[in-house]
């Protein structure tokens, strides 16, 4: 069966930091940079777990920052 | 499989609005007006009148609109936009024109605007920030506060009494002949979004349609104004502003 592997990349220098891409992530790959901040001081998302990402877009849909950006591969197993 | 390998521009599937600038916007941290900003670039740009369209930004957190969504914009008095766009739409009938108005904007200082303008069935488009706050200012009573909110002018919480009821003006929308479509909605999950965004989309087609105002609330969050993480905001608004302000269509023509 075919599976989905998906990737996002954040700009971190746009990101406030808000949480609510984390909030809206159904597989639990994005979270916030616990020590790490950015220009602005603002803890910035990043993936945790890159592997889980589907690449569905649900945080990219709510971001309101518009700094997501996804990617999504069908991968023939 | 390698991240890098995923990461290439023939995989995209979202990236960020063409016609939303690279402008940082000033809106704090998980406010809703960023999302509606790029649902209105998104529509703008994906109906193809990124030429012909004219916003007009209101006063409030929205007035740096201009500085973000790259279409014409003017920028009017406190609660005059819909005369404005009016103005506007009358002497470039072929151009599409929206109204960008929070709730101290269209339901406070320019509910006269707003409502003449609904009801002379002008064909632009009205997107009304609902979010029950004077974001801008400091968190001041709007005459969208629910009953019993805190805000910085009611730190008891709203009452009748003293404030009056929470105005509903895009029930008072509805009512007018002018208006073809009056809609709610909300951006706090992705699948809300999803339906703002054609609802914005419907709004639009309206107007190109000659079928008269279209109204689209979206009920939205001010953490800051009301002191939460905008986790809270969000669920503090599905808990709180839904029973007020029931999403869906209220009129569809």
């Amino acid at each position: 069966m075919a599976k989905v592997k998906g990737a996002v990349t954040v700009n971190i220098a746009r990101c406030k930091g808000c949480n609510l891409c984390v909030v809206a992530c159904p597989t639990d790959t994005l979270a916030l940079q616990p020590h790490e901040v950015n220009d602005r001081g603002y803890h910035f998302a990043y993936m945790k777990q890159p592997d889980n990402c589907t690449g569905c877009t649900s945080c990219a849909w709510v971001c309101p920052d518009a700094c997501i950006e996804v990617f999504r591969v069908k991968v023939d197993e | 499989m390698e991240i890098k390998e995923i990461i290439r521009e023939e995989n995209k599937v979202y990236s960020s609005p063409v016609l939303l600038d690279e402008t940082d916007m000033h809106y704090c941290p998980g406010c809703s007006h960023g999302v509606v900003h790029k649902l209105v670039a998104e529509v703008i740009h994906e109906m193809g009148l990124t030429e012909t369209t004219v916003g007009v930004s209101p006063v409030g957190c929205a007035v740096f609109a201009y500085n973000y969504i790259d279409v014409d914009w003017v920028e009017a008095a406190h609660g005059r936009a819909p005369a404005v766009a009016t103005g506007i739409k009358r002497l470039w009938p072929d151009n599409t024109v929206f109204t960008y108005q929070g709730d101290g904007d269209m339901a406070a200082i320019g509910t006269a605007e707003s409502i003449h303008a609904a009801n002379r069935g002008e064909n632009i488009v009205m997107i009304f920030i609902n979010n029950a706050i004077y974001g801008m200012t400091g968190g001041q009573m709007a005459p969208t506060t629910l009953l019993g909110q805190k805000t910085s002018t009611t730190p008891y919480g709203r009452r009748v009494d003293l404030n009056g009821h929470p105005l509903e003006i895009t029930e008072l929308m509805k009512l007018l002949d002018g208006t073809c479509y009056v809609t709610r909605q909300a951006v706090h999950t992705p699948a809300a979004v999803r339906k703002a965004k054609a609802a914005l989309k419907k709004a639009f087609q309206n107007s190109l349609d000659k079928k008269g105002t279209s109204v689209v609330e979206i009920v939205s969050t001010c953490n800051s104004g009301w002191k939460m993480t905008p986790e809270q905001a969000n669920n503090w608004m599905v808990d709180n502003m839904f029973p007020k302000y029931p999403l869906g269509d209220l009129k569809n023509e």
